[in-house]
């Protein structure tokens, strides 16, 4: 089996101040029950970090240093999670029921880690 | 009085073998078997003819003590080792060492058996009768009960797991500081394993799985109490409580299975609640989360009975997060069940179905469960898998009993 990270990614534009304490709790639940349910079928690795947006800053060639996360297109990353799977199409099929994808705002990129002995 | 011997028994044996070989070594443990054993049968005879002493535990202690400094002093163990080292002391006379009986040491020397049984390089199954064995002074025959097994089947471990000792040469001391983390994991797990042997085991000796139980929370306390405890012993412990607070009521009186939707609720035990509750204030002194303590909130969830919908909600985020911890297919099966509860039967079927734990007895009961109702036929080929992967009576009548109650209807 080899390994991926499954990386969110999100729409900087999406407004989030409105959304209440109860869709908070749901929302946390989802993700929770989203990362139970990978546990359940010892397919989790790692449950990774969210990355924060607020007090990010980014250095480019130039070395001057910008605020904010980089966002090539207008989506930036906000978190990740390593998957064991048998293949990419297996770990894209977990992340189909990633809550990311709720809002509309959201996709899942799926990477596989690079073993050190393997040359891709 | 007449089961102060077995009472006795149950209680001093294995301190008394602990005691001998923190003394004597633990590849001495056959022999520090047999003082013992030899103690208690000279107190029958003894006992009989003249009376009982007014210091039973007393009187064992002197007599193995003797017996012991008697037996080795006859052995090549002491001729070369015992000896040496007390001659380097007092110009080659032999003097036998006092044995300290002080509770404080009898206590020490416990938990040095306990760390040295539970040395990861003796398999756990054989860890678990070893322990049952020196540690709670069953009977060979009581540990074949309680582990559904047979004499022989628990010699064969008990043999294996007492040459590893000598093999490895495992010394009766406890771990070095670098090493006690390690080390007291693996003794978790297996006074973990001891208790849940009791708890599920499908022995109908009622008495003997409760005195499994009861032991496995004792050499837990025992750690809680020593200054090797950290917050996991205490959350453990907690779980334990939780538990075994239900010990009386999932039996009845003809010693079948009471599955906890019909259990008589006022045969729960509010005061090991009660202490359960106490563990686990305490386990949360730091800010450290183990699977113990996911698994006692779980456990404390099960003490109530009501089934609001904030209860399964709870359960499921703690399989959850104990899952994201280590995974376990009883935690997995778990958590699909609470899935159920939360989400109904029919999400859940997918959920238990992704586990891929096609050949496990609980697998199939769980589907069997969940299909009920929804699609009937599939749930009997589940049951009727279940049914095939058991040979244990009280399971088998449960799950005959669910058959039946489907072929009824259908």
């Amino acid at each position: 089996m080899k390994e991926f990270a499954l990386i969110f990614r999100i729409d900087e534009g999406v407004p989030v101040t409105t959304v209440s304490p109860a869709e908070m709790q749901a929302r946390m639940t989802s993700w929770m029950d989203w990362m139970g349910g990978i546990a359940a079928k010892d397919r989790l690795v790692s449950n990774g970090n969210r990355l924060g947006v607020k007090g990010s800053k980014w250095v480019g060639p130039d070395k001057l240093v910008h605020d904010g996360p980089y966002t090539e297109v207008k989506e930036f990353i906000n978190g990740y999670t390593i998957v064991r799977a048998n293949s990419p199409e297996e770990a894209a099929e977990m992340a189909k029921d990633c809550p990311i994808l709720l809002g509309g705002a959201g996709k899942v990129e799926v990477r596989p880690l690079v073993a050190p002995d393997v040359n891709e | 009085m007449n089961d102060l011997i077995p009472q006795l028994y149950r209680q001093e044996y294995s301190k008394m073998v602990s005691l001998i070989c923190s003394y004597f070594g633990i590849d001495q443990i056959d022999a520090a078997e047999d003082i013992v054993s030899e103690t208690f049968l000279s107190a029958a005879e003894t006992w009989g003819l003249k009376g009982i002493p007014a210091n039973p535990v007393g009187w064992l202690y002197k007599v193995a003590r003797n017996n012991a400094l008697n037996g080795l002093k006859r052995s090549r163990v002491f001729r070369t080792r015992v000896r040496g080292a007390l001659s380097d002391r007092s110009s080659g006379d032999i003097n036998p060492p006092e044995l300290d009986l002080s509770l404080n040491h009898i206590d020490d020397s416990q938990l040095q058996m306990l760390f040295a049984v539970c040395h990861p390089s003796i398999p756990i199954e054989a860890q678990v009768s070893l322990a049952l064995r020196v540690l709670c002074g069953f009977s060979i025959d009581e540990i074949a009960r309680a582990l559904l097994t047979t004499r022989a089947n628990i010699n064969k471990r008990l043999y294996r797991a007492k040459e590893r000792l000598r093999e490895e040469n495992i010394s009766i001391e406890l771990p070095s500081a670098a090493a006690l983390g390690a080390r007291l994991d693996a003794v978790l797990v297996t006074l973990y394993l001891l208790f849940n042997e009791g708890y599920y085991s499908a022995s109908p000796d009622k008495v003997l799985r409760k005195d499994l139980c009861l032991e496995a929370m004792r050499l837990v306390y025992l750690l809680s109490e020593s200054p090797l405890s950290r917050p996991d012993v205490p959350a453990l412990l907690a779980l334990m409580c939780f538990q075994a607070s239900r010990l009386e009521a999932r039996m009845n009186d003809a010693g079948d299975l009471v599955l906890y939707e019909q259990q008589d609720r006022d045969r729960w035990d509010p005061d090991l609640i009660e202490r359960g509750n106490t563990y686990f204030v305490k386990s949360c002194d730091s800010g450290l989360l183990s699977r113990y303590h996911l698994e006692a909130a779980i456990a404390w969830w099960h003490t109530r009975f009501s089934d609001s919908p904030e209860k399964w909600e709870n359960i499921l985020m703690l399989y959850n997060r104990l899952l994201v911890l280590e995974y376990s297919p009883i935690a997995a099966l778990n958590r699909a069940y609470a899935f159920a509860r939360v989400y109904g039967k029919e999400r859940a079927i997918p959920e238990a179905l992704g586990l891929n734990l096609d050949g496990n007895l609980f697998y199939h009961s769980l589907l069997g469960e969940l299909y009920a109702g929804i699609d009937d036929a599939s749930a009997l080929v589940h049951l009727r898998a279940a049914l095939s992967l058991t040979t244990l009576p009280a399971e088998r009548a449960i799950i005959s009993a669910k058959m039946t109650s489907f072929e009824r209807e259908g």
